[in-house]
């Protein structure tokens, strides 16, 4: 495992799919959530962002699919300053990133197919195109024979594969994913993980926040670790830094 | 928009209504409790009304003329006073008539009595008997009645009037502060509910904001179901309130009969004429308000 490196990556800033520019985030007054971040992702990154609980993670999340705006500083994705985005254009914004939770947030009252046709169906996309692109994409997340399934008819490996096939459809530049193996075994957790790979394979930037320290050391992707709102480490093919 | 996005949010607002079924239950029991109670005092207050209208229209006055007076001045007198706005109808009473009834009146099974009179005492009484269209306009008139040259005497119906105008301001009123309490109730009862059902949704809600559905695609679906449960919500009081009243009117008619023929109630087509498009345009606005403004407090995700 390789920790403590304090290593810089520098970025061309063209290539910047994410920028993080002095920005710090405070819920309440005087407990900064992030607290002067500077972050560059380039296009076709796959970067894992670690940390403890409450060490801002999942805030850069936010930050980024702009449920919350930053107290300071600013936050550009594919060029575009996320702090200025008025909220009729949110949604155009956000159909851009693709994003998938520790606890898979699918509609329970609908099967697979529909779960995954809701966001071709959001971007109006006509029905004869849903029919072909949602069997395409369960087939590369090897969910094809389970279409009718329910989710609580699933396993957690394959609800959280519903998921990525629903965040994957509209074909996203980005796609985050917030401890996508949180809730998984080991088996389904590397399954998950390879999926993510192949997919940044295909040329979208993946940005994973993670407690799974044996994904991450074995991974050797790009790692970014943040501790009480600062990044403390910033390590091309990087590992998971001990807390203590 | 297309069309296809429309049907799809019609669809799942329908689905929705059956799906959240003990949501849909309790939206819809505490709209049609709030219209049945609406529908209920609309009956009732509506009758009232008929009936004080019923009363005021038998209201007149009635105009007496100078002693000596031109046949023609009368008819002029006449043509001026049914051209008034508060003049429903002028009917001309002849001194002959005025003593007829009269004679029916004090003195039907004591013919001998009559007798004592030899000529009509009620002689240069000639009269116009005015109704008014509104008695609310009563003194107005009685002043001009006064002031036509040739009106010796005008007998007022000021204590009549007086009590049916105000019968009619509390009516009013009543009809008023009850529709008020009503909405609000109402309106406090179906957000409160609404909340509760949609807290339950945050999480699709959110998940739809998050893959980047537009607040139209999120409320539209809730905006359906929240117009299809005012629709029920309305027609089951509407039905329960038409049944009752059916029986209440057939009850009274069967074993009140002196009531009915003192009284004249509104039939069932004439209350439901206005109260069946009031009824389902309130549950309509209820249940469409109610989900508009509930799910936009989600929306900010």
């Amino acid at each position: 495992m390789r920790t403590g490196s304090k290593k810089r990556v520098v970025r061309k800033p063209n290539d910047h799919v994410i920028s993080f520019e002095n920005v710090s985030k405070a819920y309440t007054e005087g407990a900064p959530a992030l607290n002067n971040v500077n972050l560059h992702i380039d296009k076709g990154e796959f970067v894992f962002i670690v940390g403890d609980s409450g060490s801002g993670k999942s805030t850069m999340i936010k930050l980024i699919m702009r449920e919350v705006l930053p107290s300071k500083g600013r936050v550009f994705v594919n060029g575009i300053d996320v702090v200025r985005l008025k909220h009729r254009q949110i949604p155009k914004y956000r159909r851009n990133i693709g994003i998938v939770f520790q606890d898979f947030r699918l509609l329970k009252d609908r099967n697979v197919y529909e779960n995954v046709a809701f966001a071709q169906r959001i971007i109006q996309v006509p029905g004869r195109e849903i029919r072909k692109n949602v069997p395409s994409i369960l087939s590369m997340v090897g969910l094809a024979g389970k279409y009718k399934a329910r989710p609580k008819q699933l396993s957690g490996g394959e609800q959280q594969r519903v998921a990525l096939a629903r965040a994957l459809i509209n074909k996203p530049d980005i796609l985050l994913a917030d401890e996508p193996t949180g809730n998984l075994d080991p088996k389904n957790s590397w399954e998950i993980m390879s999926l993510l790979e192949k997919i940044n394979e295909n040329g979208t930037t993946v940005l994973v926040v993670t407690h799974n320290r044996e994904i991450v050391n074995a991974m050797q992707k790009r790692v970014i670790t943040v501790k009480k709102g600062i990044i403390v480490s910033d390590e091309e093919r990087g590992g998971y830094i001990d807390e203590d | 928009m297309k069309i296809s996005t429309l049907f799809y949010c019609m669809w799942q607002g329908l689905r929705s209504t059956f799906r959240n079924k003990w949501f849909t239950l309790a939206s819809v029991a505490t709209i049609s409790a709030c219209l049945f109670l609406f529908g209920l005092f609309y009956a009732i207050l509506m009758n009232f009304q008929h009936m004080v209208k019923n009363a005021q229209d038998g209201v007149s006055v009635t105009v007496f003329f100078d002693e000596g007076i031109s046949d023609e001045r009368v008819l002029e007198i006449g043509e001026l006073i049914s051209h008034r706005v508060e003049v429903s109808k002028v009917e001309y009473i002849s001194a002959d008539e005025a003593w007829e009834t009269v004679k029916v009146y004090y003195f039907e099974g004591n013919e001998d009595a009559e007798k004592g009179f030899l000529e009509n005492p009620l002689e240069e009484s000639d009269s116009y008997e005015v109704f008014l269209t509104d008695v609310s306009m009563h003194e107005a008139l009685v002043s001009y009645l006064k002031s036509i040259d040739g009106v010796r005497k005008v007998n007022e119906a000021a204590s009549v009037s007086n009590m049916l105008s105000g019968i009619n301001v509390i009516i009013g009123y009543v009809t008023g502060g009850i529709i008020v309490i009503l909405f609000a109730v109402s309106v406090f009862l179906i957000s409160n509910t609404v909340t509760i059902g949609i807290s339950v949704r945050k999480e699709e809600i959110q998940i739809m904001k998050y893959i980047g559905a537009t607040d139209f695609f999120v409320r539209a679906p809730f905006v359906i179901e929240g117009i299809i449960i005012g629709v029920i919500g309305s027609l089951i009081p509407l039905v329960v309130v038409y049944m009752i009243y059916n029986q209440v009117m057939l009850y009274v008619a069967e074993r009140f009969t002196y009531l009915s023929q003192l009284m004249q109630f509104l039939t069932v087509e004439e209350i439901f004429a206005n109260l069946t498009p009031v009824c389902i345009g309130l549950g309509v606005g209820i249940g469409f308000l109610g989900s508009f403004t509930t799910v936009r407090k989600h929306l900010s995700v």
